[in-house]
């Protein structure tokens, strides 16, 4: 299904370009001038980053929130990993939801960029380019899982991260007119440590990890996912709109 | 009427203007002056000075961005489907309508860039450009479209422009140097004619794909999203619908206002106003027909956010735009068009002005409460736009009747060569 409407949408887009002015073949210019393509397509591929997050743990204090928004430089507006209220039905108690990009395998975000400025990495991170993006916010009407943000105004600085370099895996200094998101903390996996959030959950909901090697941990613990899942009855997000999440989720009880 | 009233009649705005000319020109300008001081403070500050938030993201410069291009369709449809249908009764009103839609356009295509984050980057469009993206097939459709209708707005002007060039006296060196330059050593030869005509013909026949396809993908905007009330296989042509509705809406009231004021009661008979408003009653029918299956399939049966959604419209926060649009909007115009006894030229006007301001609240009614239904959690969106916006849109509006009121000054609105050739047995434009 994934690679069926992938393909499609390649198709789609390959037509019209015959027809149009063949803009495809600079489609491929936002991949080259992207740091990820430094560090070799196949240590990238063979990484499959993703999340495990057990709902029946977190208690909602937003601790999470605060330590993405300081360890990425961004203003409280902004909730890259945002806690909802969910209540599913009449009889259910409502629960509360951690919600980060979910980097999805087919990301609509992606899909509906114009130029690019949305790209996945091999490694299947979902990352923006902010040197490219034009701020038409079309992903952000895209995302069904509302994980972006725009910079509507100027974003307040500090001088630490005005001395950053900036890369789309590393996006600051921030600037106004682009849309951000979680970018799943991916130099932080390079480096062998994990993303701010789950270092900050101080009941330790949030797991992060390489799916390939079927293995995330929360920092206290190690869980082999496909175990997990099978035991606790995991589910994605959203399954039904085949974006194919990389975040899992572990329903309470 | 013979050939020297109609010249006289048509040639009258190009060598003369009243008072009322320039005080419209200050007024026009000054208020197109307004948004454009708007839109500097958007620049300066950035979106922030908007109502636009992280959960309603795009509010009226989109809906004006829907609503120009939709009264863009007002003169491919007029014109070109008239013109291949060898409507006669067309000839006097295809210049006007065929200007609509450069103007509207231009005006249309500028809210993209005035909506976007990073204008100063519009050129990555073009060099990292995606087909994939709903937003590429919109900046090809409405280029091409652009581009077609210039040409189709002027081929026809050449015979005229070549009439002024050898008649017209006591005009600036700046007109006569467009007649002479622009009307291409016209000299009404058999064989110019034949090839004019054939290229016109040609663009008529191009220009009506070209036009479906615009409104189509600018619902496919929408359309490609998983939104509530947008994700709909009905939007194309349910857009298409909607912008011939305004289009012809918008021609009749620019008829009626030059009719007035340039005095061409001779040209612009009540049979005309007639037709196009039977033409508007038949859109106003198929776009009730497309807004019922359209509410009523989701409504009936849609998911839990559709039928949030609906009930937001109906009865919830957009319900007084909502119940505006289909009182004022649709069903009062159509008892005004229906009803032969109010089918006056003033009747059809108001209900032509009605119409308008309907679809373009419905325009709104589309854009921002899908946005603002919660896509995770219970909270809605709220969206209330900023003088900035306002400022912009009715500069927006201010510059489009500019444009139009300038076009009046140079170019004759009535196609002179057009007219004179109607052929004898249709009384219905030189009786
Ligand atoms: S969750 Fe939204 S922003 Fe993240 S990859 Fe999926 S569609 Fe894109
Ligand atoms: S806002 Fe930026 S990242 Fe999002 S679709 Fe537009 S150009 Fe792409």
């Amino acid at each position: 299904m994934n690679e069926e409407r992938r393909r499609f949408i390649k198709f789609v887009g390959l037509g019209a370009a015959g027809v149009g002015i063949g803009l495809l073949g600079f489609s491929n210019l936002s991949k080259l001038l992207t740091s990820a393509a430094a560090l070799g397509p196949n240590d990238l591929k063979m990484r499959k980053w993703g999340m495990v997050i057990d709902l029946g743990k977190c208690t909602g204090c937003g601790a999470c929130t605060e330590a993405c928004q300081a360890a990425h430089f961004i203003p409280f507006n902004q909730e890259w990993i945002k806690i909802y209220e969910l209540h599913d039905n009449p009889l259910a108690p409502s629960y509360h939801f951690p919600r980060p990009c979910m980097h999805c395998e087919d990301p609509p975000c992606r899909n509906v960029c114009p130029v690019g400025a949305t790209f996945r990495r091999d490694d299947g991170v979902v990352l923006i380019d902010h040197r490219i993006c034009i701020g038409c916010r079309y992903c952000m009407v895209a995302c069904p899982y509302s994980a972006r943000y725009f910079n509507w105004g100027d974003p307040p600085h500090t001088p630490e991260e005005l001395a950053h370099d900036y890369s789309p895996e590393e996006p600051w200094p921030h600037q106004r007119g682009v849309v951000e998101k979680c970018d799943f903390c991916v130099t932080h996996g390079e480096k062998g440590m994990l993303p701010a959030c789950v270092i900050g959950c101080p009941s330790g909901a949030v797991y992060y990890g390489d799916l390939a090697e079927d293995a995330v941990s929360n920092g206290k613990e190690i869980l082999r996912v496909s175990e997990v899942m099978r035991v606790r009855q995991g589910y994605r997000f959203k399954e039904e709109l085949g974006t194919h999440p990389r975040v899992y989720y572990l329903p309470r009880g | 009427m013979s050939d020297e009233e109609m010249e006289r009649i048509v040639f009258r705005p190009l060598v003369y203007s009243g008072r009322g000319f320039y005080a419209l020109v200050v007024l026009l300008s000054g208020l197109t002056l307004l948004g454009v001081y708007a839109y500097i403070t958007q620049l300066s500050q950035g979106l922030i000075v908007t109502g636009m938030n992280d959960e309603v993201i795009w509010g009226i410069y989109i809906t004006n961005f829907v609503f120009f291009i939709g009264i863009s369709h007002a003169g491919t449809l007029i014109s070109a489907i008239l013109r291949l249908t060898k409507a006669e009764w067309r000839r006097p009103i295809t210049r006007m309508a065929e200007a609509i839609t450069v103007f509207a356009l231009i005006v249309g295509g500028s809210m993209i860039l005035i909506d976007m984050g990073r204008p100063d980057r519009i050129q990555n469009v073009i060099f990292f450009g995606r087909m994939q993206s709903a937003i590429l097939w919109d900046f090809l459709s409405i280029a091409t479209y652009l581009t077609g209708s210039f040409i189709y707005l002027y081929l026809p002007l050449i015979p005229d422009l070549a009439r002024l060039r050898d008649k017209l006296k006591n005009v600036s060196r700046f007109k006569m140097w467009i007649y002479r330059k622009f009307s291409l050593n016209w000299k009404d030869t058999p064989e110019q004619k034949r090839r004019l005509e054939l290229g016109i013909g040609i663009m008529a026949v191009l220009i009506v794909p070209i036009a479906v396809s615009v409104h189509t993908v600018v619902s496919w905007i929408f359309g490609m999203t998983t939104r509530a009330g947008w994700h709909s296989t009905i939007f194309g042509p349910y857009f298409v619908v909607g912008a011939i509705f305004s289009g012809i809406a918008s021609v009749i009231i620019a008829m009626a206002i030059l009719r007035k004021a340039y005095g061409l009661e001779k040209f612009l008979k009540p049979k005309h106003f007639k037709y196009l408003g039977l033409m508007l009653l038949t859109l106003n029918i198929a776009y009730l027909y497309f807004t019922l299956s359209e509410y009523l399939t989701t409504g009936y049966s849609g998911p839990e956010a559709e039928a949030l959604l609906l009930e937001q419209i109906f009865g919830g926060s957009y319900a007084t735009y909502f119940w505006i649009f289909a009182v004022f909007g649709i069903i009062i115009p159509a008892f005004i068009l229906a009803i032969p006894k109010t089918r006056t030229i003033g009747g059809i006007v108001v209900a032509s002005v009605m119409v308008n301001l309907g679809m373009w609240i419905k325009r709104f009614i589309i854009t921002v409460p899908s946005l603002a239904v919660p896509q995770v959690g219970l909270e809605w969106g709220m969206y209330s736009p900023t003088w900035v916006e306002w400022a912009i849109t009715l500069g927006a509006f201010s510059a489009f009747s500019l444009l139009f009121l300038l076009f009046s000054k140079f170019f004759p609105l009535i196609s002179i060569w057009e007219v004179k050739e109607a052929p004898a047995t249709s009384d219905e434009v030189s009786e």
